[in-house]
């Protein structure tokens, strides 16, 4: 018996407006302040109308495009109709029949090297719904509604029921987490609730006999952490297989339910079955007469297309491969979005040394980020000053310690009010005497005096215990003010060898 | 000083201007007679005396102070209660928004104010602009001035028997399917549906989103063509407004039209067509014909499927527009209540009246699953049929003439309990909304019952220029429109 887990993820995306979709008021999360980011047209008062964020569609066309969907030159927008008290017309404007965008696909890396091409049905562009608090004492206290969430334009993203495991579809969120944080056309905060994941999972057993048997869909709701996303499914495809062990049922069965509703209970690690509708739900979709319907033109369409900058997976395989990075490497130039990895390729092109390159700006220049915790544009070494401090190092003129030293001091110069520039680091070497000593004949001269005093360290070093050069580098520093500890080294064991 | 009211626009504008008349002389005058009429008219659901005067008062001021005022300054305009104006009850005659006070102005108030129009008060209608008589609202039903046994017709009644009875100069109407022409004839008044997007409808309160339109009523086609003229224009907010120029309609109304074609369409000729009417159209033909317009026939072969048609459109977007009424964030909440759903259809069935549950549920059912293709869908594809015709018969004359309505206005009671025939009153007006074309109603004539009857022009999208000066013609020739009905009132002094 074979088992497959089938899972198709719909994905809800909030877009990275300033304002909502319908209307002026400010795009932000803000749970804190409810109900003060409103105003007639997200409250759904009486004669309100709404008016379509044209940024909100150029960022759902950028997404699309990414995702290699088709693109509608038609489109329009539908009423999804249905009373809850955080949606105040009693309608959400959606896209039904005619979404803007259709068929398309995502390449998921995979550890296996080969990316899986998952394809996407659908995304469409509608409104986010407020939000309801209960209160889950069980005294009954009122519940409360926050409409700041309402009108905030959203993407779902529907891909269709290529993925087969928990990981891949842990892979694919992640790739298009990636993807939409890198294009800047969400903040992807799943805590906030700006990226929000259902699952509909089901298996595929293959019998002895060869005939394969599909297990009744679910949906599972609720899922607002990778993690949450990976161990669901895999929880639901457990379960599904002991349920079928069981009773036996599969899709289409009567008495089987096309499609069940389960939560995801992230405390306690499992899926619960959501109240079944006595009815299916009708939504009544219609156009919405408030709205035109857009249509897109082979110019707009290019006009976004030229502005799209190149898509991180295939930045990710340019720069492993133009720069010489490893793998690790490259996702985490990548992962640190658009702004990182344009700072990365111009340190790198200029110094000469992607893999130097790399090395400083995933780890002193990240490191610096965090601890300051400021964005990219605020850091005070720009990328040509990076550069120019690289190019010491590969030119030999400088070494990795000295050159760190600099760094730090570039920064806390910077902080007490010195701007870093490259004549700083120019100064910063000479007051610290931090250049290597581009006259070798005066270095040698002093190894050589150092080695004739010392033949019993010169002798151990010879059989091989390198650590007597300890104190042989320690003379030679202290006559030669300033070097590089390393540099001398070296040269005291090569001159040893050479004698 | 109590036929003020009566006197043209332009009238009023040049005796404020001179100083003749303030302001506040004139919205007293107006207070003054709707506190002694509207007992027996119940055109007005709400008149703040003091708020009103002020408005006068203040454009008195500036006006002494030399300031340039807005083009209609000082004069008193009512509103139609389904139109927010901020901090002003707007309770489109229901219980559900009986104590729902907006929080912003609609574009047409906006416009108003920077016209420097004194609202004067909130006019009476069905229920959210759902029926032809007024009597569908929950407050009260309005009169016709003409003969108070009689409905002024809907929904934009209160609107129409305000201007009839000379309570005020101008007032502003809603049309979703005849709801300012309709009211307009029956009141002997001029009432006028623009363009769909001439106007914008954002602060509306949404009955049929792609047909109501907001338009002026006046005793006279100059007040009409004042007043649209500050209605108009693109608004942001609206995105089915359509940005194009304002035409200058009260500068270009007394230039008469040469070449005039007149349009005539047998399918507005049929049965249950009142004698009196067909024949009061016909004699204003006639007037056309003498000044020299020429008369030719033209055909809207689908005229037939209007009202069925209109029935699926209008119900199903009131059922989604209504839908918001749920008690939750403002409006009627019922007090007795078992869970949420229980919540949504207590408040709900306590505070719609018949009409608009008909509607609601009309439309609901016309929009569900399995039922959309055949309703919903069909009524989409004959409401394109109906607006070709128009685009056909527009290519061969300039405006269409037909009757406003079947018959004059009905009595108060006469067709409350039949709705299908209260639905076939609309059957001439109906046809602009689905079309999208502007149409007006201006009198034409009597009844021998001494009702007024009216002439209904409808042209093609964006005309109303020529519209109104067509109007103006035949105004200007049969001069129906300085017969004024003895409104009784109770006081005599």
């Amino acid at each position: 018996m074979k088992v497959t887990t089938i899972v198709g993820l719909e994905v809800h995306v909030q877009l990275l407006t300033r304002t909502k979709i319908f209307c002026g008021c400010v795009n932000r999360f803000n749970p804190n302040a409810p109900n003060t980011q409103t105003c007639p047209v997200c409250l759904g008062l009486p004669g309100s109308l709404p008016v379509m964020n044209e940024e909100a569609f150029r960022l759902s066309l950028i997404t699309a495009m990414s995702l290699n969907c088709e693109l509608a030159s038609f489109t329009k927008w539908d009423r999804k109709q249905y009373y809850y008290p955080d949606l105040p017309k009693a309608y959400q404007i959606s896209q039904y029949d005619l979404p803007f965008s259709h068929d398309g696909w995502l390449d998921v890396s995979t550890d296996e090297g080969e990316p899986r091409r998952i394809r996407i049905n659908r995304a469409h562009l509608e409104e986010d719904a407020g939000k309801n608090t209960h209160d889950e004492s069980g005294r009954g206290g009122d519940s409360h509604v926050d409409l700041n969430r309402c009108g905030t334009p959203l993407l779902e993203i529907v891909s269709e029921p290529d993925i087969r495991s928990a990981a891949e579809a842990k892979a694919y969120l992640e790739d298009l987490h990636l993807l939409l944080t890198y294009l800047g056309v969400s903040d992807c905060n799943m805590q906030e609730g700006s990226l929000r994941c259902d699952a509909n999972v089901n298996l595929h057993i293959e019998q002895d006999d060869g005939e394969t048997i599909a297990t009744p869909i679910v949906e599972v709701k609720n899922l607002n952490s990778f993690r949450g996303v990976e161990a669901s499914i895999a929880y639901e495809a457990e379960r599904q297989q002991n349920e079928f062990a069981e009773t036996g049922l599969k899709i289409g069965d009567p008495g089987a339910p096309a499609k069940t509703t389960r939560g995801w209970n992230a405390e306690r690690g499992v899926t619960i079955a959501q109240r079944i509708k006595e009815e299916a739900s009708d939504y009544r979709y219609f156009p919405d007469p408030d709205l035109m319907p857009v249509t897109v033109s082979e110019e707009q369409l290019a006009d976004v297309r030229s502005g799209l900058c190149e898509f991180p997976a295939v930045r990710r395989a340019r720069i492993e491969e133009d720069y010489g990075l490893s793998k690790y490497d490259a996702s985490v130039v990548i992962n640190q979005g658009q702004d990182f990895a344009d700072y990365f390729e111009a340190v790198a092109q200029v110094c000469g040394d992607g893999k130097q390159a790399a090395n400083w700006v995933t780890q002193n220049v990240l490191r610096e980020l965090n601890e300051r915790r400021v964005a990219l544009d605020e850091f005070p070494i720009s990328a040509g000053i990076l550069a120019a401090l690289l190019q010491q190092i590969v030119g030999g003129q400088l070494t990795v310690k000295s050159g760190r030293e600099v760094f730090d001091e570039l920064l806390s110069g910077h902080d007490e009010g010195t701007p870093p520039s490259e004549d700083r680091i120019t100064e910063i070497v000479e007051d610290k005497g931090l250049a290597m000593p581009s006259d070798t004949g005066e270095l040698d001269a002093l190894i050589d005096a150092t080695i004739a005093a010392h033949e019993k360290a010169v002798d151990d070093i010879r059989n091989g215990k390198l650590q007597a050069a300890g104190p042989l580098i320690g003379k030679v520093m202290r006559q030669l003010k300033g070097s590089d500890p390393q540099a001398v080294r070296q040269r005291i064991i090569e001159r040893i060898q050479q004698t | 000083m109590t036929t003020t009211a009566f006197l043209n626009t332009p009238e009023l504008l040049d005796q404020l201007q001179s100083g003749e008349v303030t302001s506040t002389d004139l919205v007293t005058t107006c207070l003054d007679r709707i506190a002694k009429v509207d007992d027996h008219i119940g055109a007005f659901l709400n008149v703040d005396r003091d708020a009103a005067l002020q408005q006068a008062v203040n454009i008195d001021e500036r006006r002494q102070a030399g300031e340039t005022l807005g083009p209609l300054a000082g004069v008193p305009v009512a509103v139609k209660d389904n139109i927010c104006a901020n901090g002003t009850r707007t309770t489109c005659a229901s219980r559900m928004l009986e104590e729902f006070v907006p929080p912003y102005d609609a574009h047409v108030i906006q416009l108003l104010r920077q016209a420097d129009a004194v609202l004067i008060g909130r006019t009476n209608l069905d229920e959210f602009a759902m029926g032809s008589s007024c009597e569908n609202s929950a407050f009260q039903s309005t009169r016709n001035p003409w003969d108070t046994e009689r409905t002024p017709g809907g929904s934009s009644g209160g609107s129409a028997a305000a201007v009839a009875a000379g309570m005020t100069p101008l007032s502003i109407g809603s049309d979703t399917g005849g709801s300012i022409r309709q009211p307009a004839a029956f009141c002997g008044v001029v009432g006028m549906k623009p363009t769909y997007g001439r106007v914008s409808r954002y602060g509306l309160v949404a009955f049929a989103s792609s047909l109501d339109q907001i338009g002026p009523f006046a005793n006279d086609v100059t007040g009409a063509a004042f007043l649209l003229e500050a209605l108009s224009g693109h608004d942001q907010r609206d995105s089915t407004s359509i940005d194009c120029p304002v035409p200058a309609y009260s500068q270009t109304l007394d230039q008469p039209l040469g070449g005039l074609r007149i349009g005539i369409a047998k399918e507005h000729f049929i049965e249950g067509l009142d004698a009196e009417v067909e024949q009061a159209v016909h004699a204003a033909v006639d007037v056309y014909r003498s000044l020299g317009a020429e008369v030719k026939q033209v055909t809207l072969p689908h005229s037939q499927y209007c009202v069925a048609v209109y029935y699926i459109v209008a119900p199903s977007e009131a059922s989604s527009n209504l839908a918001r009424y749920d008690g939750v964030h403002y409006g009627h909440r019922a007090t007795d209540f078992e869970n949420m759903v229980d919540m949504y259809s207590a408040s709900r069935g306590e505070a719609f009246g018949d009409e608009v549950k008909r509607r609601i549920m009309l439309g609901t059912y016309a929009l569900s699953a399995g039922y959309y293709d055949a309703y919903y869908l069909k009524a989409l594809k004959v409401r394109r049929l109906i607006r070709q015709d128009f685009d056909r018969a527009f290519e061969d004359v300039d405006v269409i003439a037909s009757p406003v309505t079947p018959t004059p206005a009905f009595k108060i009671g006469e067709l409350i309990d039949d709705p299908l025939a209260m639905y076939l009153t609309d059957m001439y007006t109906i046809s602009a909304n689905l079309a999208g074309t502007p149409g007006i109603s201006l009198p034409c004539g009597f009844s021998s019952d001494g009702l007024p009857i009216g002439l209904q022009l409808q042209a093609a999208p964006f005309e109303e220029e020529r519209l109104l000066r067509a109007a103006r013609m035949y105004e200007r020739e049969a001069e129906w429109h300085t017969q004024r009905p003895s409104v009784p009132s109770h006081s005599t002094s």
